[in-house]
């Protein structure tokens, strides 16, 4: 089974969420590469900068869309960007919604050009 | 003078100040915010303690470099990307020149401005950051300073970061960054680094 060339990472404040967030997603996407950082190290409430390098360097794809919920998730997450030589599209989003949106258009072959004008009316942050 | 062995006495000052208030910064947390960043700098100075025990150090880059790396990777908070951020450009501008103490914090502010886009006013730790170095360039950073730039967040309204979603309610609550902050700056005060 080969994978799509574009992968979604999923970044959460608590682990549970960003497992079921995947688990949502790969209901809609079971073709699309999903990798997930939830919480701190020792899995309390928090968002880890090394969780999500090991997120970012598993998924398959070498392009990405990230999703987060919460701001520090986000600056986390762009220090890691800053690190990886993956493209990725750190996305403003609703969360579930717009992960849920982007995995169904990537497992469809959508156009990316789509996928980021379904996702612009979701922006929320 | 800031050295290698100064600069880890600084942030030794620093993480004993984050042990001993651990408790004060995770109230002040919660009052506004989501209640951890006393165990959220705990754990980071904690993991940077570690890191520079082992010594060794040849330059402040070598040593800011360090103590960015554990803070980033162990903090675990919104504060862990920006004490990171603020450090590595830090560590970044000492290599430079390691003995313009004000231009290594203001390149640390830089760091903090550009991960976090917090402005003067916006009841974060850029409140504190920002007078602390237009102080330590007219070299008049004082305890004084430092504790008025922490007190006056208090009546500010907070615009960015998790007290944000409170709005006009963050007002009349210390911004446990801020306060955080100030403790690094108190840090570099009684480490006699800014001594003659």
């Amino acid at each position: 089974m080969s994978k799509k060339p574009v992968g979604i990472v999923i970044v959460s404040h608590i682990p549970e969420i960003a497992a079921g967030l995947a688990t949502l997603l790969k209901e809609a996407a079971k073709d699309v590469s999903i990798t997930y950082a939830g919480g701190t190290d020792d899995g309390g409430v928090g968002t880890s900068f090394d969780k999500m390098n090991a997120a970012i360097a598993e998924n398959e794809a070498d392009d990405l869309f990230a999703f987060y919920d919460l701001g520090s998730a986000k600056m986390n997450l762009e220090m890691a960007m800053e690190m990886s030589d993956k493209y990725i599209r750190l996305m403003d989003t609703a969360f579930v919604e717009s992960a849920y949106t982007a995995a169904a258009l990537i497992q469809a072959d959508a156009e990316l050009e789509e996928i980021l004008k379904q996702l612009e009316p979701l922006k929320v942050k | 003078m800031l050295t290698a062995e100064t600069a880890t006495d600084w942030l030794h000052r620093f993480a004993e100040k984050i042990n001993e208030n651990k408790a004060y910064l995770s109230e002040l947390d919660s009052a506004i915010g989501d209640g951890d960043h006393g165990s959220n700098m705990a754990r980071g100075v904690a993991a940077m303690e570690e890191k520079l025990a082992a010594g060794g150090f040849a330059t402040v880059q070598d040593v800011l470099k360090t103590a960015a790396m554990a803070l980033l990777g162990k903090v675990g908070g919104a504060s862990g990307p920006l004490y990171g951020s603020a450090l590595i450009a830090m560590a970044k501008q000492a290599g430079e020149n390691e003995q313009d103490v004000a231009a290594i914090v203001k390149a640390g502010l830089e760091g903090i401005q550009k991960r976090g886009k917090a402005e003067k006013g916006e009841k974060t730790m850029v409140d504190v950051w920002m007078p602390a170095c237009e102080a330590l360039a007219s070299g008049s950073l004082t305890k004084e300073t430092i504790q008025s730039a922490v007190e006056a967040t208090k009546e500010m309204k907070a615009t960015k970061g998790r007290a944000s979603y409170l709005g006009e309610r963050s007002i009349g609550h210390l911004d446990p960054g801020a306060v955080s902050s100030g403790y690094l700056f108190e840090a570099l005060l009684e480490g006699g680094i800014l001594d003659e």
